[in-house]
């Protein structure tokens, strides 16, 4: 039975260890597209304006209230077409078709844009006050305040956070195994299916996965211990 | 956007609230069963009990689970002495698989809730409660267990919304809920803006109605407790 995780044209080992690296570059494009989906929105969530406020709330309503399977669905059967619409209106004729990967990253983006969007909230929030009014004081400019001195606070606050939203992103990836991109899930699936060991490929997958949590668990413990360094915690 | 197609298909979709509603109930009881037992596992100080938990709540909470519910359907499967034994009459019924992956899931995330809420008892409380000559499962029915409630619940209503979400993943197993019939109706008529708006608003309100139901527990629950 393990000659079934050779390496090699034989075995699944080099297609598994594949889909591995798939499934990390697909989270990893998804965090950071959300991390840029949460930081516009929660600066939305901050603003004065009442307008900009409510399509914050309603993208992180909808996001979180409805299955990430659905939305998934949504950009699987209507990316492409949105993407041709919007080519027209520039005068773009002809097909357009976003690669499964696209889909894939744009899906689960958003679903972990609405967690970022609170997490960077609630890290924004947490820089003391007094922060932005020394920094006004000094005669700092807008521009120059976020990214100098409350961009880097907000990144240490946030750490923690964005560990939690990186776990529950990795996992949504699996979802995406139903446009048909070839990630762990994917894989596991199609070496079940043509070797008739579904036991086998999915005991391997769940391994796998549990490789990748535990190591990005050990990742952001130290990224987090190396970032507080020089700060009490307050509820030590 | 085609507003005679959203009315034809809301009609269907609703069809499959019963199913999403049934399977969200029944792994919640079941899954709520054993998210008390392996949190008090988990929180023993005795190793055989408490590393089994930690073990389950590390796997749960560490895989997807659309791969929990290909290994529970697809992976036992495979072998002919589970196919032989009375276990094959639940496991071939992917009705049944979807419940048991969800069940498994909730019970490991809500036991962690759960050990945090007692954690969050203050010691105090217990020592008072030894010292008048309670015994343990006396101190655990009436003081622990009170408090983990109240304060376990805000985190258990997310738990509950995330539930609803995750039945939509049994329709992977061919079962028609409201995604899968949703599902349907997409590669049918690809319209896939007006079925999700269809779908997902009622997704939206089964969750809005679930935040109402925990608000107003919690509320009650708080009743005579300063917050």
């Amino acid at each position: 039975m393990m000659e079934l995780l050779t390496f090699g044209d034989t075995g699944w080992g080099d297609e598994l260890l594949l889909s591995m690296v798939m499934t990390i570059l697909v989270s990893t494009s998804s965090l950071a597209f959300g991390l840029l989906i949460g930081t516009i929105f929660a600066s939305f969530k901050l603003s004065n304006s009442y307008i900009l406020k409510t399509i914050a709330e309603f993208y992180t309503t909808v996001v979180r209230g409805v299955p990430e399977l659905l939305v998934i669905y949504l950009l699987f059967f209507g990316g492409s077409g949105a993407v041709m619409y919007v080519a027209k209106i520039f005068g773009h004729m002809g097909y357009i078709e976003l690669s499964p990967f696209t889909i894939g990253t744009i899906a689960v983006g958003a679903i972990s844009g609405a967690y970022s969007t609170e997490v960077i909230r609630g890290a924004i929030l947490a820089v003391p006050k007094g922060q932005f009014e020394a920094a006004r004081t000094l005669g700092m400019k807008k521009y120059a305040l976020s990214f100098t001195i409350i961009f880097p606070q907000v990144a240490r606050l946030a750490l923690p956070g964005i560990g939690n939203v990186w776990q529950v992103t990795l996992k949504d990836t699996a979802l995406i195994s139903v446009t048909g991109l070839v990630e762990i899930m994917r894989q596991s699936k199609i070496a079940a299916g043509s070797t008739h060991e579904p036991f086998l490929f999915y005991t391997v997958a769940i391994i796998l996965y549990l490789f990748i949590t535990s190591i990005s668990y050990q990742f952001f413990n130290r990224a987090e211990t190396k970032f507080s360094k020089g700060f009490v915690r307050e509820d030590a | 956007m085609r507003f005679d197609l959203m009315y034809e298909s809301f009609f269907k979709i609703i069809q499959g609230i019963p199913l999403t509603l049934e399977v969200v109930f029944l792994s919640t009881i079941f899954g709520l069963f054993f998210a008390i037992i392996i949190a008090l596992m988990r929180v023993s100080e005795n190793k055989l009990l408490s590393n089994p938990a930690y073990y389950f709540i590390y796997v749960i909470r560490g895989t997807p689970l659309l791969l929990q519910l290909f290994f529970i359907y697809y992976g036992l499967a495979q072998f002919t002495f589970i196919r032989e034994s009375f276990l094959w009459f639940f496991l071939e019924d992917p009705l049944f698989c979807g419940i048991l992956t969800l069940t498994l899931s909730t019970a490991a995330y809500s036991a962690e809730i759960i050990r945090g809420g007692m954690q969050s008892v203050a010691p105090g409380l217990i020592e008072a409660a030894s010292s008048m000559g309670m015994s343990k499962m006396q101190r655990l029915r009436k003081i622990i267990l009170p408090i983990t409630i109240r304060q376990a619940l805000p985190a258990y209503g997310n738990e509950l919304i995330l539930m609803v979400k995750a039945t939509s993943l049994i329709s992977i197993v061919t079962l028609m809920e409201i995604t899968g019939i949703a599902r349907t109706i997409i590669s049918k008529t690809y319209a896939p803006v007006e079925i999700f708006i269809v779908a997902g608003s009622i997704y939206l309100l089964i969750n809005f109605l679930i935040t109402r139901m925990i608000k107003f527990s919690e509320n009650k629950l708080n009743h005579g407790t300063i917050q």
